[in-house]
């Protein structure tokens, strides 16, 4: 005769299910280690002596902590003046990046011109075109129109809209309502006014994606700087640190403080926003699909 | 009598005129469609003339010439295509080092970024802040961060090698040994996965929790579901992700140029990948019509990949509702 017997408690699902959690929970903690450990290493070997540095085998945590190190680093190059550059050419970037990439995702979102449709399609395979294939003449035009060793050339490309941003803020106005639009129009707002009035305010989100892309993309730029910028006083941080190394040769604990200080504006930008990061993301995988 | 008919015909003409009025209204509507549309669109017009499509046209005119920004432009004819596959030794270096980093850190990325989606896609605690975590380093990028690897892969004193001795793995001397340069850069690449997981975890948020159920009442275990539910079901991301990211990797650049003292190619060319060879004979020596030439070939190999990539999407990805 067979009886219902109460399965032991290991087979249980509610058992299984602990089981399952445990192990990813503990193979998730491992991996973070694992991820988080460089920064670790970074923020402690800025804050080691060059003896510690060189010492084997390496220690995790600085015997003593000099913070000096942080000051003496920034005193031996002009980083307040990078870090001013960037920052200025970061801001216009940004705004250029913010008004004329919602201009245009406006119009191919909401304005039915003539050849819409095939244009966007260029916008989007503009995309799939390696930026080093454009890079020589783009360098030539510029040194033509004497922009080299100015902020045009980092800056001015900005306002003439970039295809991935175009796409993103598009695929976000399409969601808006048309009776919105419709509406605007019949209370006699022209196109201008709707973008400004009614748009703009409605697609905040987007728009602080692409003015943290924007940002973090001038910010991080190195390519654009080596080309055009000559002058030292004009340098940004990333190739003034570039350079930087090339002054205090093997002293790592003063390349990683320098390195902790230009990561640390985008660090903070990234907690600061980081609802936007996320939904930058799931804008452009939403409507892969 | 008469006034009714009156009334009527007004109302008649009041009607006709006022579809007059609308149908040169819509008229004119489309009229100022069309200016709108080209005035707010004017920019990237500008931009995609004067920066992408000119200097497409100019830089393949160039690769015919000796143009080298001071001297007149000579027509040489096919000249700079010869000389990269005959003369010039450091071009096919360059050529296999980057399609080296192409065919491994393209598949290495995507499927670090799909396995570690998955594992963030569990109801586990703290799930949020692991997200967070395992996605901070996608945000860090620039000089700074290779200074950074260029120290944690020191060969005696850097934190790879420590964790590898550890588990009793003597590490390898990574961006000093030719052997180990490329491999070096790809894991530095693997850090960053978290970008590629954010687009994954999106995509496997879509995927309806009933394919699941259905699955497990057929009793279908964890990896056939993986493989028959949710690789199907998120392959438009990898077809995606795939295509931008082999894009991506054909142009690596900065990397290679800060980790081997300003562009000198590394140990033994090791990292001499094709961009940094185009930018030396670009800036270094400025011989832009050979760099044009570089350029073009660049641009024929990446529209081609992206066309059989394209060809081959069709077969593998899975577009729900048809197709």
């Amino acid at each position: 005769m067979r009886t219902a017997a109460a399965p032991k408690f290991y087979e249980t699902k509610k058992f299984k299910d602990k089981l399952k959690q445990t192990i990813i929970f503990t193979v998730l903690l491992a991996g973070s280690v694992l991820f988080l450990s460089p920064l670790w290493w970074m923020i402690s070997t800025s804050l080691k002596s060059p003896a510690e540095i060189a010492q084997y085998p390496p220690t995790f945590v600085p015997k003593e902590f000099h913070f000096s190190n942080y000051v003496e680093a920034w005193k031996t190059a002009p980083f307040t003046r990078w870090a001013m550059n960037t920052f200025f050419i970061a801001f216009c970037g940004m705004a250029g990046s913010v008004l004329v990439n919602s201009l245009v995702a406006y119009a191919f979102a909401k304005i039915r011109f003539k050849g819409r449709n095939a244009l966007f399609i260029v916008v989007l395979s503009t995309m799939l075109i390696p930026g080093f294939v454009t890079m020589v003449p783009q360098y030539i035009l510029f040194s033509k129109l004497g922009w080299v060793n100015t902020y045009l050339p980092l800056i001015v490309p900005a306002f003439l809209g970039s295809a991935f941003f175009i796409f993103l803020l598009r695929q976000f106005m399409m969601t808006i309502p048309n009776e919105l639009i419709e509406a605007a129009v019949l209370d006699g707002a022209n196109h201008l006014q709707i973008w400004w009035h009614v748009m703009l305010p409605l697609t905040k989100p987007a728009l602080i994606t692409v003015a943290i892309f924007s940002f973090n993309g001038a910010w991080n730029d190195l390519l654009g700087p080596l080309l055009y910028i000559n002058d030292e006083s004009l340098y940004t941080l990333q190739i003034g640190l570039q350079t930087f190394k090339g002054t205090v040769q093997t002293q790592w604990n003063y390349l990683m403080a320098m390195s902790v200080m230009v990561l640390l504006p985008v660090v903070l930008l990234f907690f600061f926003f980081q609802k936007h990061f996320i939904e930058g993301s799931n804008i452009t995988s939403g409507t892969k699909g | 009598m008469k006034s009714y008919d009156t009334t009527i015909a007004r109302r008649g003409a009041g009607l006709a005129g006022k579809k007059e009025k609308t149908s040169r209204r819509r008229m004119s509507r489309q009229t100022r469609e069309n200016i709108f549309g080209y005035l707010f669109i004017s920019p990237w017009i500008i931009g995609f003339l004067g920066l992408t499509f000119g200097p497409l046209l100019f830089s393949l005119f160039a690769s015919f010439t000796d143009y080298n920004i001071t001297s007149r432009m000579n027509f040489i004819g096919l000249d700079n295509f010869k000389r990269m596959f005959t003369i010039d030794d450091l071009f096919k270096t360059s050529l296999w080092n980057t399609l080296y980093y192409v065919l491994f850190s393209v598949p290495l990325t995507t499927a670090g970024a799909i396995f570690l989606s998955v594992l963030l896609n569990q109801k586990v605690r703290g799930m949020k802040f692991f997200r967070t975590l395992y996605y901070l380093p996608a945000i860090l990028s620039g000089v700074a961060v290779y200074f950074l690897w260029m120290q944690l892969l020191s060969p005696s004193t850097g934190l790879v090698n420590t964790f590898l001795a550890w588990i009793g793995i003597e590490g390898p001397a990574w961006l000093f040994d030719p052997e180990w340069t490329k491999p070096a850069l790809i894991l530095m690449k693997m850090w960053s996965v978290g970008g590629g997981m954010l687009l994954y975890l999106a995509s496997l948020q879509g995927v309806s929790a009933s394919l699941y159920e259905a699955a497990d009442l057929d009793g279908a275990g964890v990896m056939k579901k993986f493989f028959y539910i949710t690789l199907p079901m998120i392959s438009p991301i990898i077809f995606f992700d795939v295509l931008t990211s082999t894009i991506g990797a054909f142009q690596i650049f900065q990397e290679a140029y800060v980790m081997t003292e300003n562009g000198s190619g590394g140990p033994g060319n090791s990292l001499l990948f094709y961009n940094l060879h185009m930018w030396n004979n670009a800036f270094e020596v400025f011989d832009m019509g050979y760099a044009s030439a570089m350029a073009w070939l660049l641009f024929i190999v990446v529209m081609v990949l992206t066309i059989i990539n394209m060809k081959l999407g069709k077969k593998w990805v899975h577009y729900e509702g048809g197709g």
